[in-house]
C-alpha cells in the first residue's frame, strides 16, 4: 500500500455522528408526525438555501476528515515507512493549493511579493517587488495581469453558468417526468413558484455556488486567489481547511452536551424530589462559574497533560486532534445547563398530563414512560437547541483561540487565522486578506447555520406555529 | 421579604462551597502543584530542587487536605486547601505570580471595567429596545422582515470583527478616536467611546431580535386587544401597555448580569487596553497564573449568585403578581 490510513479521534466521532444522523433520517422518514415539520422546513426558501450552503461546507469537512499518511518514496516495500505528515483526501484533491507556497505575504491575485527585496535585473541588483514563484508565473509581462484575471473570471463564470443550465435542464426533465407534466408546464410552475417546494431558490443558490466554484478554480490555477500568509501558504487553502475545525467544534460539542442535558434535565423534571435538588445544585454551580474561565482552566490542564506525556502521540496531527477533542469535551461539559433547565421545566409539565398518569397507573416502568412519553415530547426542544447552538460554538472558537485556550496553534482554524493576522493591520500597506478571508468564511457558515436554525425553529416550535 | 432574602443567601453558601471545591479539584488535584511548577519553569531543564523552591515561594509546599505533621487545628489549617481555597470565602486571594496582591488588583481594576461595561449595558438596553419596538410597530411588513434579516446578519458576524473593524476604520483610518488606552476622569471619555460603540453594535443583533419576540408575545395577549378596543392609538398601546409588560422579562433578564458587569469583558478590554478585570483575567490565562484565574472564578461565581438573588427580588418588585414566601 502506498499509504497508511489514519483515523483520528475526531474523524471517528464525526463519521459515527454521520451514521447516527443517517439512522435518524431513516427513522424519521417512516414516521408521519416527524416528517411533517421537516416538510415545513423544506417549504421555506431561506432554510433550503441555507441548507444547500451548509451542505457544501459539510462535504468539504467530511472530505477533510479522511486522513492518511503517504509512504516515503525511498522506503523498502517489505518494511514501508510513512511520512509523519498526516494528509486528508481533501488535501489530495487540492494538491496545487497546498504545495504552491511562496516566500511570504502576497496580496490576493497578486503576481508580486508584498515586500520589496533585492533582485537581479539586467546584471544589476535593484530593490523591487520580486515576482511570485507560482502566482501569475505564466504571465510574461505585468501588463497582461489584469486582462488575464478578467479573462479567467469571465471564463469561469461562463463555465459555471453552462453547468448550471445543464443541471437545470436535467432537473426540469426529471421532475417533469416524475410529476407527469410536459417540460413547459413544469417550467411555468417553477417560474411562478407553484412547485410545492422552493424551486427558484434551489436553482438560484446552486447556480451561484457553481459559478463561484468555477471562477475560483479558474483563478486558483494561476494565482493565489486570497493571497498568501506570512510563511507563503495559500490563504484560500487555510480557510478551506479551517472548515473542518469549525464543524467539529460545532457538532461534537453538542454531541457531548446532549446526553448530559437530556439525562439530567428529564431526570430532574420527571423524578423531582432529591434527584431534582441534586441536579439543580450541580447545574447552578457549573452555571455560576464564568464559562470562559472554566474552559480556560480545563484547557490549561489538558495542555499540561499533553506536554508531559509526548510518548502517547506519534504525530503532531494526533496531538492537535486530542486537544481539539478535549476542547469539545470541555465546552460540552460547561454548556449543557441551559438545555437541561429547559428540558426539566418541560418534563415537570409533561409528567402531570393525563396520559403519563395513565401509563403510571398501568404500572409502566419509569424507563419506559420516559422513553415512550416524555422524551418524544421534548425532542423538538433538543433539535432546536442543536441547530441554535451550532453557530454560537463556531463563533466561540475564534474568541477562545484569541484568549489562548482554543485549538492547537498548529491547527488550521479561523480563530488561529484571526489571531495570527490581527497585528498585521498595523503594517503599511495593510495585510487585510487573512483577516478578511477568515471573517468571510466564518460569516458564511454562521449565517447559513443561523438561517437554517430559524427555519427549523419555526417549523418545530408549536408555540410559534400557533401565533402565525 | 427579609426572611426570603435571608433564605436565598443561605442557599447561596452551598453553591459557593461547590464552586470552591470544583476549582480546588481542577487546580490542585487534577493538576498538581508539581505540574504547575513545571509549566511555569519550563518543561526541560527542571530539577526537583527548583520545583521545591517554586512551591515554597508560592506557598504550595503544604499537603493538600490534611497536614499530619502539624498539631491540633493546624492539621487542617496548615494545608493548601485551607490557605488557598477556603481563604477565598474571606476574599483573601493571596498573591499572583508577579507578586502583587490579587485583592488589591481587583479593587483598583474594578472601576475601569465598570466605566466600559455600565455604559454598554445601559445604552445597549436602550438601543435594543428601541430597535425591537420599531420592528414590532412595523410588524408583518417588509420593514420588519428586513429588520429581522439585519439582526440575523449582525448576529452572524464574529465579535472580533466588530472590534478589529472598529479600531481599523474609526481609529486608524479616519483618526476619529484613539485606538486604545484609558484615562480617569472626564479626560477618559474619548477612550471609552469606541469600545462602548463597538460593544453596543456587536450586541444589537441578538438583543433586538430577542426583545422583538418578547414584545410580539405580549402583543398577542388579551389586554392589548382590550386597549385597542378602547380606541387607544397604536403608539399608546405599544408604549403604555406592551413596553411596560414586556419590560418584566427584559429587566429580570438584565438584572442577572448586573453584578457581573464588575468583571468586565475579556475581549473588549484586552483589545482596547483597558486596565480592568477583563484584561487582568486574560493576561493571567495567557501567563498561566493559576492563582489569579482561581480568584476570578470565585469572584465571578459570587457575583453571579448575587445576580440570581437580585433577579428574584426584582421579580416581586416589577410584577406584583409574584409573591415571595
Amino acid at each position: 500500500m502506498s499509504f497508511m490510513p489514519v483515523i483520528l479521534w475526531t474523524d471517528a466521532l464525526i463519521f459515527a455522528l454521520l451514521a447516527a444522523v443517517a439512522a435518524l433520517v431513516w427513522f424519521i422518514r417512516r414516521q408521519e408526525h416527524l416528517r411533517a415539520p421537516w416538510r415545513a422546513v423544506a417549504q421555506r426558501p431561506m432554510a433550503v438555501g441555507a441548507a444547500l450552503v451548509l451542505g457544501v461546507f459539510v462535504v468539504i469537512g467530511l472530505l477533510d476528515s479522511l486522513h492518511y499518511r503517504e509512504k516515503l518514496a525511498d522506503s523498502p516495500a517489505e518494511q514501508p515507512q510513512y511520512s509523519v505528515e498526516v494528509l486528508s483526501v481533501f488535501d489530495a484533491l487540492v494538491k496545487e493549493l497546498r504545495t504552491r507556497t511562496e516566500k511570504t505575504y502576497s496580496a490576493p491575485l497578486a503576481m508580486q511579493l508584498y515586500a520589496k527585496e533585492f533582485v537581479l535585473r539586467d546584471g544589476a541588483t535593484v530593490r523591487d517587488y520580486p515576482r511570485l514563484t507560482y502566482g501569475g508565473a505564466h504571465l510574461a509581462h505585468a501588463n497582461d495581469h489584469k486582462p488575464d484575471v478578467a479573462r479567467r473570471t469571465l471564463f469561469g463564470a461562463m463555465q459555471g453558468a453552462l453547468a448550471s443550465l445543464l443541471l437545470f435542464g436535467l432537473l426540469a426533465a426529471w421532475q417533469a417526468r416524475r410529476t407527469q407534466v410536459d417540460v413547459g408546464g413544469w417550467l411555468t410552475a417553477w417560474a411562478t413558484g407553484r412547485l410545492g417546494w422552493p424551486g427558484r431558490t434551489v436553482v438560484l443558490v446552486l447556480a451561484i455556488m457553481l459559478m463561484l466554484a468555477a471562477v475560483l478554480v479558474q483563478l486558483a490555477s494561476g494565482y493565489h486567489v486570497l493571497g498568501t500568509d506570512k510563511v507563503g501558504q495559500d490563504v484560500l487553502y487555510i480557510s478551506l481547511k479551517s472548515i473542518r475545525t469549525g464543524l467539529v467544534i460545532g457538532t461534537l460539542t453538542t454531541l457531548v452536551t446532549l446526553p448530559l442535558a437530556i439525562g439530567f434535565g428529564i431526570a430532574a423534571g420527571y423524578f423531582r424530589g432529591w434527584v431534582d435538588d441534586i441536579i439543580q445544585y450541580v447545574y447552578t454551580v457549573l452555571n455560576s462559574i464564568p464559562g470562559v474561565l472554566l474552559i480556560a482552566a480545563a484547557v490549561l490542564i489538558v495542555q499540561v497533560y499533553i506536554e508531559s506525556s509526548p510518548e502517547l502521540f506519534d504525530t503532531a496531527a494526533r496531538r492537535a486532534d486530542i486537544r481539539l477533542l478535549a476542547l469539545c469535551l470541555i465546552m460540552g461539559v460547561t454548556s449543557w445547563t441551559g438545555l437541561a433547565r429547559l428540558l426539566r421545566g418541560e418534563s415537570l409539565k409533561l409528567r402531570t398530563l393525563d396520559y403519563v398518569e395513565a401509563a403510571r397507573a398501568f404500572g409502566v416502568s419509569h424507563a419506559r414512560i420516559i422513553s415512550r412519553h416524555i422524551f418524544p415530547n421534548v425532542f423538538h426542544l433538543v433539535l432546536i437547541a442543536i441547530v441554535l447552538d451550532f453557530s454560537g460554538l463556531v463563533l466561540a472558537e475564534a474568541v477562545l483561540s484569541y484568549v489562548g485556550v482554543g485549538v492547537d496553534p498548529s491547527m488550521y482554524s479561523w480563530g488561529n487565522m484571526i489571531n495570527g493576522a490581527r497585528l498585521e493591520l498595523a503594517r503599511e500597506p495593510v495585510v487585510w486578506w487573512q483577516l478578511g478571508a477568515a471573517f468571510a468564511f466564518m460569516f458564511a457558515l454562521v449565517l447559513a447555520a443561523n438561517l437554517f436554525a430559524d427555519g427549523v425553529r419555526d417549523a418545530f416550535d408549536p408555540r410559534l406555529g400557533a401565533r402565525r | 421579604m427579609l426572611a426570603y432574602i435571608l433564605r436565598r443567601l443561605l442557599y447561596a453558601i452551598p453553591i459557593l462551597i461547590g464552586v470552591n471545591l470544583l476549582t480546588f479539584a481542577l487546580f490542585f488535584v487534577v493538576n498538581t502543584p508539581d505540574d504547575m511548577a513545571r509549566l511555569q519553569l519550563g518543561v526541560k531543564h527542571v530539577t526537583p530542587e527548583a520545583i521545591e523552591r517554586w512551591k515554597i515561594e508560592h506557598g504550595y509546599d503544604k499537603p493538600l487536605l490534611l497536614n499530619a505533621g502539624a498539631k491540633g487545628s493546624a492539621q487542617f489549617t496548615d494545608t493548601i486547601f485551607f490557605k488557598h481555597s477556603a481563604a477565598m470565602f474571606a476574599f483573601e486571594f493571596g498573591k499572583g505570580d508577579d507578586g502583587r496582591d490579587i485583592g488589591n488588583e481587583i479593587r483598583t481594576r474594578m472601576s475601569p471595567s465598570l466605566a466600559i461595561a455600565l455604559p454598554v449595558f445601559v445604552i445597549g438596553l436602550l438601543v435594543n429596545i428601541t430597535f425591537a419596538l420599531l420592528m414590532v410597530f412595523f410588524r408583518a411588513t417588509y420593514l420588519d422582515l428586513w429588520g429581522v434579516v439585519l439582526c440575523v446578519v449582525l448576529m452572524s458576524i464574529s465579535g472580533l470583527f466588530y472590534i478589529i473593524a472598529g479600531q481599523y476604520f474609526i481609529a486608524k483610518l479616519w483618526n476619529l478616536l484613539p485606538i486604545s488606552g484609558f484615562a480617569g476622569g472626564i479626560d477618559g471619555l474619548r477612550f471609552i467611546l469606541l469600545p462602548v460603540l463597538v460593544s453596543v453594535v456587536a450586541g444589537l443583533g441578538s438583543g433586538a431580535r430577542w426583545y422583538r419576540t418578547i414584545f410580539l408575545e405580549e402583543i398577542g395577549k388579551d389586554y392589548v386587544r382590550t386597549a385597542r378596543a378602547k380606541g387607544l392609538s397604536e403608539i399608546r398601546v405599544l408604549f403604555r401597555h406592551v413596553l411596560k409588560n414586556g419590560m418584566i422579562p427584559i429587566l429580570t433578564g438584565a438584572v442577572v448580569v448586573l453584578p457581573l458587569l464588575f468583571m468586565g469583558s475579556l475581549i473588549t478590554e484586552s483589545f482596547f487596553g483597558i486596565p480592568g478585570l477583563g484584561s487582568y483575567t486574560i493576561d493571567a490565562i495567557q501567563a498561566q497564573d493559576f492563582a489569579v484565574v482561581r480568584a476570578m472564578v470565585f469572584l465571578g461565581s459570587f457575583l453571579y449568585i448575587v445576580g440570581l438573588i437580585l433577579t428574584d427580588i426584582s421579580y416581586s418588585w416589577v410584577d406584583p403578581r409574584v409573591r415571595l414566601q
